[in-house]
C-alpha cells in the first residue's frame, strides 16, 4: 500500500517566488492584466450581473434535475449515432477508452485539452499500454514535452517564460535555445504537431457543455486544435463529466457570453464548436463520467462546486495563486477552485489546501456561475479541523487561545504578563513562539505602554461609563 | 468629559441608544490610539457610548482557520458583553465580519441574532446609520492611499468590489474626502488582498510577504504619505513589510484621521 503525503502548498509556492526575480512577477502581472481585460469585457455588457445569476439558476436547475438531462442527453446522442458509455471513476473512463481505441487498432492518439482526462490520468493508462498520446493544445504540448502537468485550467503553461519555452523546444526537438521568438515557438510546435494529427487514428477531446434537448456538445478551444482532433482522424472520442449538462441550445446564449470573458477578457473562444453526432464515414464515442461528482452532488456544504465552467476567472484574480503558480499546489485543480474541488478526491492528501487562502473572496465575486468558493474554502477549514488535520502547532494554541479568549480574567493576566515581558505583538497575537515567520520580510509592531482599556479606566470609568 | 454633541450630522438617532464599543484585542494591546480615537469621535456625535470591560477576542483567528470547536467560548463571551446595546461599533472590518457573518455555528438564539444583526464596522455606521456629513474639526494635509480590507468591502460592503459591475461606491473614501487638506490619491490595485489574512500571515509567510511588498510599491508610486483603512489589522502587516524594504509610507487607522488624532 502506497502512503499518501500531503501537499505542501506553501513550501512549494516559496519556491516559486525565491527562484529568481522573473517568474512570479511575470505569472502575476499577465494573470492581473488579464483580470482587467476581464472587468473591461464585464462591464461592457449592462446585464453582466443578470446573466451570471442566471447561468447560476440554470446550472443549479440542472444540477438538482440531473439524471432526467442525462438520460435525455443520452437519447438524443444516440439517435445521432454516437455510442454512449458510462464510467463510474477514472479507472473505468480509462478501460473504457482503452477498449475503443484497441478495438480499432489505434496506436497514435491526438488529444485537445481536456481537465477530466488530466483527472483520470488518462495519458499514463494509455502509454503503459502502448498507446502514444500527443497533446495538440499548445500549452499543453508545452507541459507534455516538459512532463509537467498543467498549471492552470485556461492556460496550462503560464508559470513559465518565453526563454524557457526556447530551452524547452531545444531540448526536445532540437531548435535554437537562444531563439525565444513566440511566433518562431508557434511555428515550431505546429511543424511538430501537424504530422501528428495525419498519423493519428482517433482524435480525443472533452466538452465544455452537453446540451440535453439535442444530445450535442460543445468544445471551446482558441487555436481550433480540437477541431481538427475531432475531423481529420476516424475516430473521436469526448471525455464530458456528469456535470456538464445544460438543458437547452438557448441556454448556451448565457454560458457563451460569460465563458470567454470570465476566461480571458475575449468576447468569445475563436471555436466554439457544436458536435452532432458522427461525421460520415467516422464514429464518435462520448464518455460520461461521474468520478466523484455524484456524491459531491450529495455534500450540502459543497455541492454547488459543480457549476464550475472551467473559465480559470477565479485563479487569474486569486492574489495567492497569482504569487504561488498552479504547479505549487500540487494537485489536478489549482487556484481557489482547486483549493474546494481538490479535497473531494482526497481529503488528507489536499488538507492543506483550503489554508493556503487569505479568504479575500475575490473569487466568489469573478465567478461567472457564482460558486460561493471563498465560503466554501472555510467551510473546507472546518472540515479539516472536525478530522484534526490541523497542524499541530494552530491545534496547540487554539486550544489555549480558546480557552483564554472565553475568560477575560485570564485574558488580562496573560496581556500583563506578555506587554513588558516580550514587547511585541504577534508573538502573543499569535499564540505561537516561533517570531521567525513574521520577522523574515516584516518589521514587529511595538506593543503599547498601555492598553486601550487600561486608558479606558484611567479616562472614563468617572463617567460611570464602565459596563461589567 | 470628551463627550459633546458639535457633530453636524444628518441622524436621526433616539437619545436612548446604547451603543457598544468593541475594540478587538490586537487594537486593545498593539493600538490603543485607534481605540482611544473611536471612542472619542462617536463621543462628538453625543452617543451614549459603553465599553465593557470583560471583552477579550471575536473568536476569528480560531474560526478562521476552522476551528470552531475552540472559537465558541470567545463567541459566547461576545454576545453575553454585547447583548444589551442596541448596536455595537467596532473599527475592524473583519472582527465584524466575523461577527456578523461568521457567528453561525453558534445556537442562533434572538440575543445571538440581535448581537449579529446590530455589529457595525465603524466607516459604515458613521455613513450608513449616522449619515456624518462633515468632520469640522479634523484636517490632515496629507496624500493618502486608502486600504479597505477585503473583510470590509467583500464581506460588508464598504466599497464595490472591482469584480462586481455596477456604479462605483466607497464609502472610506466618500468620509475621509470631508477631511479638510487630504488628498487621496488612486492606486493601480485598490481591492487586490494585501496579504495579511489572519494566521495566513505566518503560516504562508513567503506569499504574504510578496503580496504586502506589492502593495506598498503601489502606494508609494502613486505618491501617498499614508496609508489609511479600516482594519488595522491589515496596516500591521503592511508597516511590517514596508519598514522592512525601507519605504516611507505611514499608516494610520481611518478613526484617528477622522477624529483628528490621537496619532
Amino acid at each position: 500500500m502506497s502512503i499518501v503525503k500531503q501537499v505542501n502548498p506553501v513550501a512549494a509556492a516559496e519556491l516559486f517566488i525565491i527562484q529568481d526575480h522573473v517568474h512570479e512577477p511575470m505569472h502575476d502581472r499577465f494573470l492581473w492584466g488579464t483580470m482587467q481585460r476581464r472587468n473591461q469585457q464585464a462591464a461592457a455588457i449592462p446585464e453582466w450581473e443578470e446573466l451570471r445569476e442566471l447561468a447560476s439558476k440554470i446550472k443549479e436547475h440542472t444540477l438538482t434535475h440531473l439524471d432526467l438531462y442525462l438520460e435525455e442527453f443520452e437519447r438524443n446522442a444516440t439517435k445521432r449515432g454516437a455510442h454512449i458509455h458510462w464510467a463510474l471513476d477514472a479507472s473505468e473512463h480509462n478501460q473504457i477508452v482503452y477498449s475503443i481505441l484497441y478495438d480499432h487498432g489505434v496506436k497514435e492518439l491526438i488529444k485537445s485539452k481536456s481537465m477530466l482526462q488530466e483527472e483520470c490520468q488518462m495519458t499514463p493508462f494509455l502509454e503503459k499500454r502502448g498507446i502514444k498520446v500527443v497533446e495538440s493544445d499548445l500549452g499543453e504540448r508545452i507541459q507534455q514535452l516538459d512532463g509537467q502537468p498543467p498549471s492552470h485550467i485556461v492556460f496550462p503553461a503560464i508559470h513559465k517564460t518565453r526563454q524557457d519555452v526556447a530551452k524547452l523546444f531545444a531540448r526536445t526537438i532540437g531548435t535554437d535555445p537562444n531563439n525565444d521568438d513566440p511566433h518562431f515557438l508557434t511555428e515550431v510546435v505546429r511543424n511538430n504537431a501537424r504530422p501528428r494529427f495525419l498519423a493519428a487514428g482517433a482524435g480525443m477531446t472533452g466538452g465544455n457543455f452537453a446540451i440535453a434537448e439535442t444530445g450535442t456538445f460543445m468544445v471551446c478551444t482558441n487555436e481550433g486544435n480540437a477541431d481538427i482532433g475531432a475531423s481529420v482522424p476516424p475516430l473521436h472520442i469526448a471525455s464530458i463529466g456528469i456535470e456538464k449538462m445544460i438543458p437547452r441550445v438557448e441556454d448556451m446564449g448565457v454560458f457563451l457570453r460569460l465563458l470567454a470573458r470570465s476566461a480571458e477578457g475575449a468576447p468569445l473562444t475563436q471555436y466554439s464548436s457544436h458536435f452532432s453526432g458522427p461525421r460520415k464515414n467516422g464514429e464518435l464515442h462520448i464518455v460520461l463520467v461521474d468520478n466523484g461528482r455524484s456524491r459531491r452532488l450529495g455534500m450540502p456544504d459543497f455541492w454547488h462546486s459543480l457549476k464550475c465552467i472551467r473559465c480559470g476567472a477565479c485563479m487569474n484574480t486569486c492574489p495567492v495563486y497569482r504569487r504561488s503558480g498552479g504547479l505549487s499546489y500540487g494537485a489536478t485543480y489549482s487556484g481557489p477552485i482547486g483549493v474546494i474541488l481538490d479535497p473531494t478526491f482526497d481529503e488528507f492528501k489536499y488538507s492543506e489546501l483550503p489554508f493556503h487562502s487569505t479568504l479575500c473572496g475575490s473569487c466568489s465575486e469573478v465567478c461567472p456561475v457564482k460558486i460561493d468558493i471563498s465560503d466554501q474554502i472555510l467551510k473546507w477549514r472546518r472540515v479539516m479541523a472536525e478530522k484534526g488535520y490541523l497542524p499541530l502547532v494552530k491545534k496547540l494554541s487554539f486550544s489555549v487561545a480558546g480557552h483564554v479568549f472565553g475568560h477575560p480574567e485570564e485574558y488580562q493576566t496573560l496581556q500583563k504578563a506578555a506587554g513588558p515581558a516580550m514587547d511585541h505583538a504577534p508573538h502573543f497575537l499569535l499564540y505561537n513562539n516561533s517570531l521567525n515567520p513574521w520577522t523574515r520580510d516584516r518589521e514587529l509592531p511595538r506593543v503599547a505602554k498601555q492598553t486601550f482599556r487600561e486608558w479606558y479606566l484611567a479616562n472614563r470609568s468617572e463617567h460611570g461609563n464602565v459596563q461589567n | 468629559m470628551a463627550t459633546q454633541t458639535e457633530a453636524t450630522s444628518r441622524r436621526d438617532i433616539p437619545e436612548s441608544m446604547r451603543v457598544g464599543l468593541f475594540i478587538p484585542c490586537y487594537i486593545d494591546m498593539t493600538y490603543p490610539e485607534v481605540g482611544v480615537a473611536t471612542l472619542q469621535l462617536l463621543e462628538r456625535f453625543g452617543l451614549n457610548v459603553g465599553y465593557p470591560l470583560t471583552q477579550t477576542c471575536c473568536g476569528q483567528p480560531m474560526s478562521n482557520s476552522g476551528d470552531e470547536h475552540n472559537a465558541e467560548a470567545a463567541e459566547q463571551l461576545f454576545v453575553d458583553n454585547f447583548k444589551d446595546f442596541d448596536c455595537i461599533v467596532g473599527p475592524a472590518g473583519s472582527c465584524v465580519k466575523q461577527v456578523r457573518c461568521h457567528f453561525d455555528r453558534m445556537k442562533q438564539t434572538d440575543e445571538v441574532k440581535h448581537v449579529r444583526r446590530h455589529t457595525y464596522e465603524l466607516v459604515e455606521f458613521l455613513h450608513d446609520i449616522l449619515k456624518v456629513d462633515a468632520f469640522p474639526w479634523a484636517e490632515f494635509q496629507h496624500a493618502v492611499a486608502i486600504h479597505n480590507s477585503c473583510s470590509s468591502v467583500r464581506g460588508l460592503g464598504i466599497a464595490k468590489p472591482s469584480e462586481i459591475v455596477g456604479v462605483p461606491f466607497d464609502k472610506t473614501a466618500s468620509l475621509l474626502s470631508k477631511v479638510k487638506g487630504l488628498v487621496l490619491v488612486p492606486v493601480d490595485r485598490p481591492d487586490d488582498c494585501c496579504g495579511f489574512g489572519g494566521t495566513f500571515c505566518v503560516t504562508d509567510e513567503a506569499v504574504s510577504a510578496r503580496m504586502g511588498l506589492e502593495k506598498a510599491h503601489d502606494q508609494v508610486r502613486h505618491g501617498a504619505e499614508y496609508v489609511v483603512s479600516p482594519d488595522m489589522s491589515c496596516l500591521m502587516h503592511q508597516q511590517g513589510v514596508a519598514r522592512r524594504a525601507g519605504l516611507d509610507l505611514k499608516y494610520v487607522h481611518v478613526a484617528q484621521v477622522l477624529n483628528g488624532g490621537p496619532f
